[in-house]
This record gives structure tokens, C-alpha cells and sequence, in this order.
């Protein structure tokens, strides 16, 4: 087959005589590998808007909301009960925002492939890279990395306006103190496996909007149907509830919640990336094997 | 080269393509005809590997699509109009699918110049009108310089300029010495543009011939006649292997015999002719007879049921 590049001449008339060198140089070596679809990720990623409004979204909400309760316990804190003012952790307070955080870290993650169904642009993605599970786990590392960079960020900035938030009245926490900086960073690891977790359900799912039903049913819904459930059953499935793990992760010492059901920070965010790479798993299945 | 062989596809209970073989050689294009519906769009997903055969194969230069090295720098897909992200510049579309397949930043401004969309390369594509769609898309078929092209329906929503662009660019290409498939269900269109024909009618194979063939088989043969003593002239006509087909005014349409023919014909039987004239079979006339028992959507004309041929819908 001639490759000669004469389709390179100008719009008007693209039969001009072929120029000598070729249109596109050749190939680095054997076939295209997992490197240039990273590389085309990472620039779908950070060429659409919904990336800048999800990120910005998780920073001001985390950080926000974390400000404001804070700012709630230190204006409350000398009506506070004895019992409330001992098991008060400074730590998880200023870390409330998460829970909104996660939403938009979601939709990012949702987003990430959604977008490509919702638009068309999958067919020619998955033309251009017929090797299909590299695409997801290309879309899985660079959604990964940035999530967990926004989700760091989104923690220690809430973490410390929240302690500066809290004024005179209650205790602070610091990061040298025990399981602090574990919560903090534990934090935003949290943040970027739900983000992976909801990627993984709309890979499977394929509709923004199905797959932020979805994602918001595991981490809402599902733990108001536990609590519908006797507490003997409670106890045991509790733990295993995405944002359970996420409460128990930032929590420096036991509070109201049953936190001896709970698994240990670092065993509940292992759980969390279980269900992550299961969806993805799924998803990877489902894409090989689905018509695009 | 692309070669397919007993392509079948099915989508629940409906077969979007049934059996389908035909070849696609280089240094032509071939135009891939056939009414809405019959599997067109599905044919040419299943070459680009998007789509799965429920049984048959299709081959890209010996080898299926999905083992290509690098694919884009071998075959160059239309597929869609406007398959793109609205948030997304048209460069940005194209650098991303640039860089699976190793090809330069340099490459991608080439082909926004060449399709004309270099001016407005940094604007979201949102904004772009179908026709400004349909040349990102070409673009991205381009990007890879490859030997294999294909386009579905690609002057959709052209203007005529740009339908003329569209086609000088095909006929460029294909006389590169790449193989080149567009597909459309405008005969009128593939008539200008194709050298070659694939008809297919409710996906199967209906014609694998030259456009030059087809059009000489089917079109400027027929002869309109009219005469006052015409229910002696038919008979006539017909022994000598002609078939008649009444107007609708009066007149009868002729095929298979010329003007000449028709009017020694009716001297030698003392017969006076009132018109004897070429009768306009168009192309589209041809090709609609053609996939006549294959059309998957007649449309109804108002107070005339089952204008449409069998009536199915
Ligand atoms: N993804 C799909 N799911 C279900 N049915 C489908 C799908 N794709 C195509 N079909 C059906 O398969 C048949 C062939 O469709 P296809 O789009 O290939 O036709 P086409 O020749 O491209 O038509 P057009 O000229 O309108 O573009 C149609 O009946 C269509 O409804
Ligand atoms: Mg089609």
C-alpha cells in the first residue's frame, strides 16, 4: 500500500504530485503500546471543562463544608454535653467535606468514560486502540493519579482551616499526634478509590446519569437499607460499607458510630479498592466483549 | 485490500447484515450503496473491529483489524458525524487519538490545514457546525496517512462546494493507490464519485459491479413511445426481446431496444409513431429497482397505500 502523503497538499486541490518525505514519519518500533495511550488519556482528561468544575468542585466542597463544621463546633462548644465534648476528634470533623467531596470526585470518575459513550467519541477511541482493556486501564491510572493528587490536597487544606476554624474552645489536632496524618492522607486515598470505584460502574454502566444513580445508591442508599436491617445483621455488614470505611478512615479515636465492627484504616481502604478494581474488572470484561 | 466473507450480524431479532462478501480493491473507490437501514454502518464497523461478526470474517490488507500494529497509520475511519466531545477543540481531538498510534503534533496540524478547520483548530467543537463535524472527521481518517479509508456517508451535511472537495479528495486518494470505501444511498452521488459499486439491500450483496457497467445497464436504454395503434406495437416489441411498461399517460416506456429500433420496427408494420423519445431512467431509478424487494423502510405516498412496492414495513 503507498503511503506517500499527498494528502498533505492544501484544501482545494488534494491531488498534487506526492512530496518526497512521508506524511507521517515511521513507527518507533513493533506497535503502538500502552505509553501513547496513556499519553491520550491524560490529554482527554485535561482538554474538557467537566475536569476543572469536578476538581475545583471536590477542593471547595471538602474544604467548605469542612470549615463550616468546625466552625459549628467551636460557636457550639460550651452548650456541649460532657460526653460530646470527650469523644469530639478534631481530626474527622474537619474532614465532614469529604462526604461531599466524594460527589464530584465521582462524577469526574463517571465522566472519565460517560462522556465518550454519550458523545461517540468511544468508537473512534476503541479504532484507534483495538487492544480495549488498555484504554480502561490507561483511563484507571491517569484518573487514579489525578484524583489521588486532588484528593491529598483537598485533605490537608481541609484539615488545616478546619483546625484553624475551630478557634479557642475546642481541642485541635495536630499531625504528629497518634493516627492523625494516617486520617489525613487516608483521606484522600479514600477520595481517588471511589473516584476508581465510580469509573469502574460507568464502564460497566455506559450513561452518566445511570452511572451517578449508581454511585450515589452504593454510598447513600445503601447504607439507609443496612439501617432498615436488625442491628445483629448491622454490625456485620456496616463495615463493609463504602462510606462507612470513609468515616472509620478519618477517625483518630472511637466515636458514637460502632467503630468496633470496623476493619483497621488501612484494611477498610483495601476493601474500598477491592470493589474498585472489581468494577473495573467488570467494566474490562463487559468492554472486550460488548459492540462499541 | 479489505475482504469480507459471509458477514452476518444480528442485533436482537433483527439481521443487520446477512452473509455479506464482496472485496475492496486499492486505486479505485468503491462506492458501498444501499438503502437506509441495510447495513452499511454495521459493515463498516464490523471492519474497524467495533462491532463483532456473529458469524464470516472481514480482513484489512490479510489481517483482521484488531491485530494491526498500528492501526490508525493503516486504516483511516469515518464512521459517525460529529463524534466528539462538544467541550473538546477539534486539535485536542485530534492529538489525542494522534498519540495512541505514535503520530507527531506536526501530523495533526497538517490535516486540520488540509480539511480546512486550521482557523477555528482551538475552538470547541460544540460550536462547529455538521458540515465543520464531518471534516474533523475526515481529518481524523487522515490522520494516519494510511493505505485503507473508509467513509460512511461522508457529504452529509456538505455543501455543494464541499461535496465537490469531498470528492476530489476520495479520487485523490484512491489514486494514490489506496484502497478507499465510502458509502452513501445516493446513486446520483456515487455515480460522480465511485468507480466501483457494492449494492447491498437488507444486508445482503444485491450488485458487485463498475459504476461504468451499471449505468450502462441500466440507464439511457429505454425509449418513451406513443402511437395511436400501440396495443399492436407491444406484442410486436416484445417478440424481439423488449419489455414494455405502460407510463401512466398513455405512452409506454421501452427497454431493451433503441429509438432506431422501435421506430423500423413500427415502419415495417405500417404502424404511425406520435413520440418516440429517450425515455430519463435516472440512476436513482435504477438503484431503487434494484434493492426494490429490499428496501427496509418505505416511506407512503399520501392516499396512495403501498406505493412503496410489497407494503412491509
Ligand atoms: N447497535 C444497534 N443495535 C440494534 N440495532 C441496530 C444497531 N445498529 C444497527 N442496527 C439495525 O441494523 C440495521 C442496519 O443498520 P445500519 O445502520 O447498518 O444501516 P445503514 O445502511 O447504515 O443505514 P443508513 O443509510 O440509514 O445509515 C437497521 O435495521 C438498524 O436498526
Ligand atoms: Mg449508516
Amino acid at each position: 500500500m503507498t503511503t506517500t502523503g499527498g494528502v498533505r497538499s492544501p484544501a482545494p486541490d488534494p491531488v498534487a504530485p506526492a512530496p518526497p518525505r512521508p506524511a507521517v514519519p515511521e513507527p518507533p518500533g513493533g506497535a503502538a503500546g500502552f505509553g501513547g495511550v496513556l499519553r491520550s488519556e491524560w490529554t482527554k482528561l485535561r482538554t474538557v471543562r467537566s475536569t476543572t468544575w469536578s476538581v475545583v468542585a471536590t477542593v471547595v466542597l471538602t474544604v467548605g463544608i469542612g470549615m463550616l463544621a468546625t466552625g459549628m463546633a467551636a460557636s457550639h462548644w460550651s452548650h456541649r454535653s460532657l460526653i460530646d465534648r470527650l469523644t469530639f476528634d478534631p481530626t474527622s470533623r474537619s474532614l465532614t467535606g469529604l462526604l461531599f467531596g466524594q460527589l464530584a470526585v465521582g462524577v469526574l470518575g463517571v465522566l472519565a468514560i460517560s462522556a465518550e459513550y454519550g458523545t461517540g467519541t468511544i468508537r473512534a477511541t476503541l479504532a484507534a486502540v483495538p487492544h480495549r482493556h488498555r484504554v480502561l486501564a490507561a483511563k484507571a491510572v491517569v484518573f487514579a493519579a489525578l484524583a489521588a493528587a486532588v484528593g491529598e490536597v483537598a485533605s490537608f487544606i481541609a484539615f488545616f482551616t478546619g483546625q484553624a476554624m475551630l478557634g479557642s474552645g475546642p481541642p485541635h489536632a495536630a499531625l504528629g499526634q497518634p493516627g492523625v496524618l494516617r486520617a489525613v492522607v487516608g483521606g484522600g486515598v479514600y477520595l481517588a478509590l471511589l473516584g476508581l470505584l465510580a469509573l469502574g460502574i460507568a464502564t460497566v454502566v455506559r450513561h452518566t446519569a445511570g452511572a451517578i444513580s449508581a454511585f450515589v445508591g452504593v454510598l447513600f442508599v445503601l447504607p439507609l437499607i443496612v439501617q432498615a436491617l436488625p442491628t445483629s445483621v448491622q454490625d456485620a455488614v456496616d463495615r463493609y460499607l463504602p462510606a462507612f470505611i470513609g468515616a472509620v478512615t478519618t477517625a483518630t479515636r472511637p466515636g458514637a458510630h460502632r467503630v468496633f465492627a470496623a476493619f483497621p484504616t488501612w484494611a477498610g481502604l483495601g476493601v474500598l479498592a477491592g470493589y474498585a478494581l472489581a468494577a473495573l474488572a467488570v467494566g474490562a470484561w463487559l468492554l472486550q466483549r460488548r459492540d462499541a | 485490500m479489505i475482504e469480507a466473507r459471509g458477514l452476518v450480524k444480528r442485533y436482537g431479532q433483527v439481521t443487520a447484515v446477512d452473509g455479506l462478501s464482496f472485496d475492496v480493491p486499492p486505486g479505485r473507490v468503491t462506492g458501498f450503496l444501499g438503502p437506509n437501514g441495510s447495513g452499511k454502518s454495521t459493515t463498516m464497523r464490523m471492519i474497524v473491529g467495533l462491532d463483532a461478526p456473529d458469524a464470516g470474517s472481514v480482513t484489512v490488507g490479510g489481517r483482521p483489524y484488531r491485530s494491526l500494529p498500528w492501526p490508525l497509520r493503516e486504516v483511516g475511519a469515518l464512521l459517525e458525524a460529529k463524534a466528539i466531545h462538544p467541550g473538546r477543540s477539534a486539535r485536542n481531538h485530534l492529538v489525542a487519538l494522534a498519540q495512541t498510534n505514535a503520530i507527531p503534533g506536526r501530523r495533526v496540524d497538517e490535516v486540520l490545514e488540509l480539511v480546512g478547520l486550521a482557523a477555528v483548530a482551538r475552538r470547541r467543537a460544540g460550536t462547529f457546525s455538521l458540515g465543520m463535524g464531518q471534516r474533523l472527521g475526515i481529518a481524523a481518517a487522515l490522520l494516519g496517512d494510511p493505505g485503507v479509508l473508509l467513509f460512511d456517508e461522508p457529504v452529509n451535511g456538505l455543501d455543494p462546494e464541499g461535496i465537490r472537495w469531498v470528492r476530489t479528495l476520495l479520487k485523490g486518494l484512491a489514486a494514490e493507490g489506496r484502497t478507499v470505501l465510502v458509502s452513501s444511498h445516493l446513486m446520483s452521488e456515487m455515480a460522480l464519485t465511485a468507480d466501483h459499486l457494492v449494492v447491498i439491500g437488507r444486508g445482503r450483496l444485491v450488485a458487485q459491479t463498475s459504476v461504468e457497467e451499471f449505468i450502462a445497464s441500466h440507464s439511457g436504454r429505454a425509449v418513451r413511445v406513443r402511437s395511436p395503434r400501440i396495443a399492436d406495437l407491444v406484442p410486436a416489441l416484445v417478440t424481439t426481446g423488449a419489455t414494455v411498461e405502460p407510463a401512466g399517460d398513455g405512452a409506454v416506456v421501452v427497454r431493451g431496444a433503441d429509438g432506431p429500433a422501435v421506430g423500423d420496427l413500427a415502419a415495417s408494420l405500417g404502424i404511425a409513431l406520435h413520440e418516440l423519445s429517450p425515455a430519463s431512467t435516472s440512476l436513482e431509478d435504477a438503484f431503487m429497482e434494484l434493492t426494490a424487494g429490499t428496501v427496509e423502510y418505505h416511506g407512503e405516498v399520501a392516499g396512495v397505500p403501498g406505493t412503496g412496492g410489497d407494503g412491509q414495513r
